[in-house]
């Protein structure tokens, strides 16, 4: 083996500079966490596309006055509580706490008025005699409650998650205890759960419009 | 020294400090350390129990109608077989198969072999352990409910999973405790794989490329992606089907089922839809359960060969592939439940591509053995006996994909003696390996090295007896999930093989008491170990044996070239460690 063979292989340090993936680890997880999320979400619609093409006259009960104009509102909601999330973002890199604080703040509100809403629209469901394993406009396909109930319902349970998890964000930022990126980290999670509601509106809403 | 001096400017955890009370220290700890060797400890629990459910099954087969002093009523009866194949499946692949080699070693030589002072997540860490210990107690809860265990085997299949009581003892609190135990190891093992994936890209030493990693890292990064990739479906699958229990929906159930005489109310879902969600976790779960062993194996036979590792680049990329694969071939385990031939086809030639990169692998393993230096002590003998498992077991697959054969087959002992092979017990000898191989760096101690060939050679031979002979059980007819065959006319001149399996059961199980003895009697009586008693190269031998708190005693080591250095011509010892200094080395005088 030659001289120069040999150093190759004992001395070709790669000089310890900065790694090539130099991610904060926060933000990885976050991102790996919404990774392997969006992949719950995927199976559920998944099975949900599935039950609803083996069953034949899938009920689509939806009007346009209340329940799609209600949830159109709340997509509108929804869609509001990114753009705040962004602007508060920016403000938090900007070093601007007080205008963080507002913005999270808006966004916290977006998200709860999208679960007051949702719960009307649940009631509203219920009080029609459709439960997880029910259906009164359809009797033989009684998966209809259950995949709305079920979807809606993980969507939700993650935007109540998203409202408690800003609210410490907002609170910690406030006091100083959190940097700008742990507001960003938490925006990465708001805007996934956008955008999941953002493949469950048509999926569940538009395609069940009542085409009467 | 702060760490982040070593990552390259990422923001990681400083190391934190060691706590002092016993809580802290030993039960809910944060260093990964602990964690890994408390995810061992419940994985040798798991395997204890799994092992005497094994045998209570092989001691059923052989003599169905002896009295037992422990079951009600004195005989076995057919459900309660039923819920012995369910919980020793179910305990196996979960809480030994998974947690041993991932959550154990991984958790334990992951941080250490890359460099790093802890996972990047150390709570997360804790908060995964003790989320898998819940999903254990309730697994072991289910024995002890009213009705008992469920019985319907470790893929849960519905319509028998989603009706309750009706459809069998255990499958009311017992089925209901399955699907709480199994979405809470889901939860951790998500967790668990995220931590894994930002350790891996993140806490790297300086000089840690990824192409100087060690195949066990390699394992175990691509097993957790796997992990992350394959859980989440699970999760959904386990919400549906509890709801489907409990809140009288009907994803998984049929209209017009009728059971036990009664129809069920229930109607529109899908059996096979469960099938799907099952199985496009369940394949990727062969591999979560194989590839931390491969990691091992490759790294053992280099170290006792004192060799590198034959084609390094191509071991890596094999186990992405391989990784890769295992998601698209999750339909050939549902050959025999109807199945477009196109689909068919399409699922049997991908599966069979996976025969490429465990051909590349097995090739290697054999390249790096050729012409080399071996050493044969107990790590080395288990990571043979791996390669030896992985090819026996792997061979019959190949048969198996073919939808044609697994029409025949799929419901026979052909596919138990399979499966049991290729990822039961291969992946047991690459745990077996990791442990004698790591034992003196976890506990610094030595473990006994006659007891540990003794051990060897029972189970290896031992392996061999129970399953070669259930191939020739499965081509003859052999139904798999029988509690007692005897009493089927044409399979009961098959009953003396089973009578000689079950004897090498109840041996090969008898045998592990020589590791258990010598696992607890090395911990406190072993001889002291060095630092590097193996003479190896990778970053864990640099530090004490049991590593401090923050693994290497406040410096940090760096990384000047790849994992299996042995042998170099022109170097005066047979191995370069990857922490040596280039001025360091010796040269050959």
């Amino acid at each position: 083996m030659s001289d120069t063979e040999f150093e190759g292989i004992v001395a070709s340090p790669w000089s310890g500079g900065a790694s090539p993936f130099a991610i904060n680890s926060k933000k990885l997880g976050m991102w790996l966490f919404i990774i392997s999320d969006s992949l719950t979400f995927s199976a559920l619609l998944i099975s949900y596309a599935y039950v609803r093409l083996e069953t034949p006259n899938w009920p689509r009960p939806f009007e346009i006055w209340p329940a799609i104009a209600k949830s159109s509102l709340m997509t509108f909601v929804l869609l509001s509580s990114s753009l705040t999330m962004v602007l508060g973002v920016n403000a938090a890199f900007n070093g601007d706490r007080k205008k963080t604080v507002r913005y999270l703040i808006a966004t916290i509100l977006c998200g709860i008025a999208f679960v007051a809403i949702h719960a009307t629209e649940w009631v509203t469901l219920l009080g029609e005699g459709v439960t997880p394993w029910s259906n009164p406009f359809n009797p033989a396909a009684p998966l209809f409650g259950g995949t709305f109930f079920g979807l809606t319902g993980l969507h939700m349970l993650h935007v109540t998650i998203g409202v408690a998890y800003l609210a410490i964000i907002a609170w910690g930022f406030g006091k100083g205890k959190y940097t700008a990126e742990h507001v960003e980290v938490s925006g990465l999670y708001w805007h996934f759960v956008d955008l999941v509601w953002m493949f469950i509106f048509p999926m569940v809403y538009l395609l069940s419009v009542n085409p009467k | 020294m702060s760490s982040h001096a070593h990552t390259g400017g990422s923001t990681v955890h400083a190391p934190m400090a060691e706590p002092s009370g016993f809580i802290r220290k030993y039960i809910f700890s944060v260093d990964h350390k602990v964690i890994g060797i408390q995810y061992f400890l419940l994985a040798l629990t798991a395997v204890v129990i799994g092992i005497v459910l094994s045998l209570l099954m092989r001691f059923h087969l052989v003599w169905p109608n002896a009295t037992l002093p422990f079951v009600s009523g004195g005989q076995m009866s057919q459900e309660q077989y039923l819920a012995l194949v369910t919980m020793h499946g179910t305990i196996m692949v979960f809480f030994v198969l998974t947690t041993a080699p991932q959550g154990g070693f991984g958790n334990y030589f992951l941080p250490i072999q890359i460099g790093a002072p802890d996972m990047a997540f150390p709570r997360l860490n804790m908060l995964s352990f003790w989320v898998t210990f819940l999903a254990f107690v309730c697994i072991i809860a289910a024995f002890v409910v009213p009705g008992g265990a469920p019985i319907s085997g470790w893929t849960g299949y519905t319509p028998l999973s989603g009706l309750g009581e009706i459809s069998g003892p255990g499958e009311g609190w017992g089925q209901t405790l399955w699907i709480v135990s199994i979405s809470l190891f889901c939860l951790a093992s998500l967790l668990g794989a995220l931590n894994f994936i930002a350790t891996t890209i993140d806490l790297r030493a300086p000089g840690m490329s990824l192409m100087r990693m060690p195949l066990t890292v390699w394992g175990w990064f691509v097993t957790a992606i796997l992990g992350l990739l394959a859980f989440g479906v699970l999760l959904a699958g386990g919400i549906l089907l509890l709801l489907d229990r409990s809140a009288g929906t009907s994803f998984f159930i049929p209209a017009g089922l009728v059971v036990n005489d009664q129809l069920q109310p229930h109607s529109g879902g899908s059996p096979l839809l469960w099938q799907h969600l099952f199985w496009f976790f369940g394949h990727p779960e062969v591999y979560i359960a194989i590839l931390p062993g491969m990691g091992v194996a490759s790294h053992v036979l280099s170290t006792f060969a004192r060799k590198p590792v034959y084609g390094y680049r191509a071991m890596a990329y094999a186990i992405c592939a391989i990784g890769f694969l295992g998601f698209m071939v999750w339909g050939h385990h549902m050959f025999v439940s109807g199945m477009s031939p196109y689909s068919g086809f399409a699922f049997s030639v991908l599966t069979m591509s996976i025969g490429v990169p465990s051909a590349i692998k097995t090739f290697n393993w054999l390249g790096t053995l050729w012409g080399g230096k071996i050493q044969f002590k107990t790590p080395m003998l288990f990571a043979l006996g791996f390669v030896s498992l992985f090819v026996s077991g792997g061979l019959s697959g190949l048969f198996l994909a073919q939808p044609a054969v697994d029409n025949m087959l799929h419901a026979t002992y052909y596919v138990v003696a399979h499966f049991h092979l290729v990822m039961g017990v291969a992946a047991i000898f690459g745990i077996f390996a990791a442990t004698y191989f790591w034992f003196p760096k976890m506990f610094g101690r030595m473990m006994n090295e006659p007891l540990g060939k003794i051990h060897f050679w029972f189970t290896f031979v031992g392996a061999y007896c129970i399953f070669m002979p259930m191939h020739f059980i499965g081509i003859a007819g052999g139904i798999r999930r029988y509690a007692d065959a005897s009493a089927v006319g044409f399979l009961a001149h098959l009953q003396p093989v089973h009578q000689f399996m079950t004897i090498a059961a109840f041996i090969t199980g008898a045998a592990q008491l020589f590791f258990l003895f010598n696992f607890f009697y090395s911990l406190k009586f072993g001889p002291k170990a060095s630092k590097n008693p193996w003479n190896a190269t990778t970053l864990e031998w640099d530090t004490d044996s049991p590593p401090p708190m923050d693994n290497f005693g406040g410096h940090y080591p760096s990384v000047y070239r790849g994992p299996y250095e042995f042998s170099v011509p022109g170097a005066g010892d047979d191995f370069i460690p990857q922490w040596l200094e280039p001025s360091q080395v010796a040269r050959a005088k």
